[in-house]
């Protein structure tokens, strides 16, 4: 297929699961205000607006954090490249330039999703609840993804759409790891308080993992168990193995398809091997921090060679 | 006060080709012809199918209104416009493949050279060349008005890149799915083969060095094109990829795509933007949009490229009032389809006559397209002819008029029930190795009462167009 | 005469560019002029890409050149063999018709002062009409390399009264349509020349077209008629369209363009 057309069918889904974390985002900042205010609870909104990966573009154009401006920021505002409105109406211009590439019923959830988000925004701010956006997104997204695994083709752009949502989940699943960690944990006093646990309580909130992480593994919360299920558990549907996993199967199918293998199928067979060999040990020796940190240089990298490989269009 | 010819009702009885089409909207209860109009809207939004308008603001997705109202040709009528159709494709075609040749008609004083040669759309960088088939304008658009019961005139042609074959389609597909009953009870010329067609005839004109099933691509300027819409619909009809400039290279003798799977040879070019864009080597050079180096490989026989580079000279609004004189050179026969009269304000003659009758007579650009700097004398203020007599006194060999035709009219339905609207025809003529016609086309209504404006940048809307079977 | 072409252009990138397309016209044109004894033209690294003669005769070459690269060179070396036919173009193959060599061009676009040139010089007889208004290019534009550039147009160099043969020649053309006489530009080479002046080797002129001759060469810049010093190459509406090499690369890298060139005579 174009290489174009593959680069859009990529980010359409790179966009849509950008919206959903942010949904996922406002949902836990939803949630911290309706705990009892702590010392912990300006910081707790730093960390969204860090995880959401534009915290700076909000400064600038807010000042101190407060729930009504960063809700309005990180959802409707065009000024955020990364809002979930921006998300949307991205994914639904990327669907409307390869409309021919997708079913009816993709299509439809992706134009669905944008018609409706333009009905919200003509609404007063006032008359719409969080939940109800957050529960909006979660709904399209899910309908979106849906629409793709039940009608479309099993041929490369379907390949190139999954690759897409794989990539972005891994990282935003770290992200939101390395933000909970770094931001939350600067003194060894408070890893086994009480606070903690809410924090990482949070954590498995944000990734919809609460209920599944206890069915998993019970008992107490613990960072280790935390960060296992979230980076090495293959049953967990956003750790960063599933992940990573299902952008090799992928990767691995285009292989097939066009009979030739490729810098960016090596680099994520690579990736893959390496967290095969990880243990949670091995990571809290690492450094937590550390080692999402090189993960997401890695996911950056990984990045740039499937575009060099498959979308730029250059190769020969 | 101006009788228009009514394509349904005459001297008070319904004319044959609507016979089973009275008692269709007699029977059709108010509430649901409302359901059906909104049910056709809301289908023709799901697809996408919409229409930006140029310099207009407001929403770029807006809809082209739809009239469920059909059209209808008998077999007869569509004989004669059929053939003169043709006679017309075919002469402008040999026209085009002379004027880059030797130029027979301009040496035999047959249509002046500087209106040839001079003009901007000649493109002095294909002269010499005849592309494959001796086909310059592969999709020969013609734009047919009608004023009484055997009185079809031609409008103006569109040798380049004609827009609308899609509505055509769609407009078809909306009444099959919305009104199966009707194509039961009337026997109806299917035109849904119309990109199997398409296909056909852009394959037919493969360039030399193609030695296999040639490789055919739609070249889009882009989404934000008005006619993207078209573009893809196009491209996923036929099977074949829908690129933008950016997507296809210059590499040795030949042009490629790039895809997933790394460079692909791309044979034809059906090329949906204008000349100047199509190779900032050879053209624009500022051009963002096209292929560096596309020419060259054109002219070396590498690819072809439809409509070909320079077709636009014959679909000139000046160039137009010579058609007939074309069809008497090239082909030795009478035109079967008649022009309207044009005075060209060029000459001092004409231009006296049509300064003097501005209140009469519409008045459009010589290069101007798709209803834009156009003057429709008897629908416009003193002070709109005030400021376009100035227009044309700056630059009268910019501007060519025309009487204000009788256009027919067509039952449509209106927010009252139904009345006459005004309404045109564009079929879509396809050159390639044959010579070949989809039994139809598009209809375009002016949906305001009494405009003759059809165009729909200019708030006209489409109908489905019926060619009745034998 | 047997004139002997070495001329080499060198591209260099400041950051390797994904690739370069071109567009030679390079080949010396064939008529009764002149007669090419050997001829090769080479891009390094490149591809030859599809041939053709165009309308007006013009012999056009495409070249590729698959990147990354930071630099390109095309060289040119060849003998041709020159008889002088005061300026007259006889034996061109070509089918363009005159009349297309009538429109503007941003460069000869002409402003009220060239229309009053071009008047001025016209007369009953073209061909007389032709050689005036050369002349009065000559006269009215002193030759001075560096005054003006690459994009100067034709009003503007009158304007100043100084410029190089890319000007004499957009100057004559805007002159000459002016008044409705058919008229190109032309681009070839010419002899170092021994009167010690620093003429250049890679040179431009007009062609006027005057009824009963066809096309005849005009060179303001020396003053002339094209004789068997010089070798036509191409033509076009101006410098642009008649350039010997067009090119367009793509990439992020800043182009910068070194050019030598030497016409010799060769013993006979």
């Amino acid at each position: 297929m174009l290489s174009r057309t593959a680069d859009n069918l990529y980010w359409i889904a790179r966009y849509m699961e950008r919206a959903e974390t942010i949904a996922r985002l406002l949902e836990v900042g939803a949630r911290i205000s309706l705990l009892p205010s702590t010392q912990g609870y300006k910081t707790e909104w730093d960390s969204l607006l860090k995880a959401s990966g534009n915290s700076g573009g909000y400064v600038a154009k807010y000042g101190p954090p407060n729930q009504h401006n960063i809700e309005s920021y990180l959802f409707f505002d065009r000024d955020n490249s990364n809002s979930v409105a921006s998300c949307l109406t991205l994914a639904r211009e990327n669907a409307r330039i390869v409309r021919t590439a997708l079913t009816t019923q993709v299509w439809d959830a992706l134009n669905t999703a944008f018609q409706e988000l333009k009905l919200l925004e003509a609404q007063p701010r006032a008359t719409l609840e969080l939940s109800r956006l957050t529960d909006w997104v979660m709904k399209h997204t899910a309908m979106v993804r849906g629409a793709i695994d039940a009608t479309l083709l099993r041929n490369d752009g379907y390949n190139f759409l999954n690759i897409g949502y794989y990539l972005e989940r891994g990282d935003s699943t770290a992200r939101l790891m390395d933000v909970k960690y770094y931001v939350l944990l600067p003194r060894a006093g408070y890893v086994g308080t009480g606070q903690d646990n809410d924090q990482w309580s949070m954590l498995l909130r944000a990734l919809s993992a609460n209920r599944a992480f206890h069915w998993a593994y019970g008992g107490e919360i613990t960072p280790a168990k935390i960060a296992h299920f979230l980076i090495l558990n293959p049953q967990c549907p956003r750790s960063i193995w599933t992940c990573v996993a299902g952008m090799n199967n992928h990767m691995a199918r285009l292989a097939t398809l066009y009979g030739r293998d490729t810098e960016a199928q090596v680099a994520t067979t690579a990736l893959l091997a390496e967290l095969q060999d990880q243990s949670t040990d091995q990571i809290f020796e690492e450094g937590l921090h550390e080692f999402l940190s090189r993960y997401i240089r890695q996911v950056a990298n990984l990045g740039v060679v499937i575009h060099n490989s498959y979308l730029s269009g250059d190769m020969h | 006060m101006t009788t228009y010819f009514n394509e349904m009702f005459q001297d008070g009885n319904v004319r044959s080709p609507y016979a089973r089409l009275e008692g269709w909207t007699r029977d059709m209860p108010a509430d649901l012809r409302l359901a059906k109009q909104a049910e056709a809207e809301a289908l023709f939004r799901r697809i996408g199918i919409t229409f930006a308008v140029y310099g207009e603001g407001g929403d770029p997705d807006r809809l082209i209104p739809f009239d469920m109202f059909p059209r209808v040709f008998t077999a007869n009528e569509w004989a004669k416009l059929e053939r003169g159709i043709k006679q017309r494709a075919r002469a402008l075609n040999a026209f085009l493949v002379d004027v880059y040749g030797r130029g027979e008609i301009v040496r035999a004083g047959r249509i002046p050279a500087g209106l040839v040669y001079q003009n901007a759309a000649y493109e002095r960088a294909v002269a010499g060349f005849v592309p494959p088939k001796g086909v310059y304008s592969h999709i020969v658009g013609i734009d047919i008005v009608r004023t009484g019961p055997t009185d079809f005139y031609v409008l103006e042609d569109n040798c380049r890149t004609p827009s609308g074959v899609s509505y055509m389609l769609e407009s078809r597909e909306m009444m099959m799915r919305m009104f199966p009953d009707l194509f039961r009870e009337n026997r109806i010329e299917p035109v849904d083969n119309y990109h199997e067609i398409l296909r056909r005839t852009l394959a037919s004109v493969a360039p030399a060095k193609c030695d296999r099933d040639p490789t055919i691509v739609i070249l889009t300027p882009g989404q934000f094109n008005s006619a993207y819409y078209e573009h893809s619909f196009l491209a996923d009809l036929m099977g074949v990829e829908l690129v933008e400039g950016q997507d296809l290279f210059v590499d040795g003798e030949y042009v490629y795509m790039r895809t997933t799977e790394g460079p692909k040879r791309v044979d034809v070019i059906y090329r949906r933007i204008d000349d100047a864009y199509i190779d900032p080597l050879c053209f624009r050079a500022d051009s963002m949009l096209g292929i560096p180096g596309l020419m060259d490989v054109y002219r070396s026989g590498g690819v072809s490229i439809c409509s070909a580079p320079g077709a636009g000279v014959a679909d000139d609004k000046a160039v137009y009032t010579y058609v007939p004189e074309m069809i008497r050179f090239y082909l030795g026969e009478e035109p079967i389809l008649n022009n309207v009269p044009t005075w060209k304000c060029a000459g001092a003659d004409d231009l006296g006559y049509v300064l003097s009758n501005l209140g009469e007579l519409v008045v459009k650009e010589v290069h101007g397209s798709g209803g834009y700097g156009m003057l429709v004398g008897p629908k416009s203020t003193k002070l709109q002819i005030e400021q376009f007599r100035a227009l044309i006194l700056a630059n009268p060999g910019n501007y060519i008029a025309q009487p204000t035709l009788a256009l027919s009219t067509t039952p449509t339905f209106v927010d009252q029930g139904i009345a006459p609207r005004h309404v045109d025809l564009r079929p879509y003529c396809l050159v390639g190795e044959r010579i070949e016609l989809v039994p139809g086309g598009l209809t375009r209504v002016a949906l305001t009462e009494g405009s003759l404006v059809v165009n729909s940048s200019q708030g006209g809307g489409v109908k489905d167009t019926w060619v009745l079977a034998e | 005469m047997l004139l002997s072409v070495d001329h080499v252009t060198r591209y260099e990138y400041d950051r390797p560019v994904r690739g370069v397309v071109q567009s030679h016209r390079l080949t010396p044109t064939k008529f009764a002029g002149q007669r090419t004894i050997s001829w090769n033209v080479s891009v390094s690294g490149g591809t030859m890409g599809g041939g053709f003669r165009d309308g007006a005769g013009d012999w056009v070459q495409a070249w590729s050149v698959a990147g990354p690269v930071s630099h390109i060179e095309v060289r040119v070396h060849g003998e041709v063999e020159t008889t002088d036919l005061a300026g007259v173009l006889k034996g061109s193959r070509e089918s363009v018709s005159p009349e297309a060599y009538l429109r503007e061009t941003p460069f000869t676009n002409f402003d009220p002062a060239l229309r009053a040139l071009g008047a001025a010089a016209l007369s009953e007889d073209i061909l007389s009409s032709a050689h005036a208004m050369s002349a009065s290019v000559s006269a009215a534009i002193a030759y001075r390399p560096g005054s003006t550039h690459a994009h100067t147009t034709a009003a503007e160099a009158l304007a100043q009264g100084e410029g190089v043969c890319q000007d004499h020649a957009h100057a004559l053309l805007a002159l000459a349509r002016s008044q409705g006489i058919p008229a190109r530009y032309v681009s070839g080479y010419l002899q170092s020349s021994n009167d010690g002046m620093a003429h250049e080797a890679a040179h431009a002129w007009a062609e006027l077209n005057v009824p009963g001759f066809g096309w005849i060469g005009f060179d303001p810049a020396n003053q002339c008629c094209p004789d068997e010093r010089y070798i036509r190459l191409g033509s076009g509406l101006d410098a642009q369209d008649a350039a010997p090499i067009r090119g367009v690369s793509r990439g992020q890298g800043i182009e910068k363009l070194l050019v030598t060139v030497a016409v010799q005579t060769q013993q006979q």
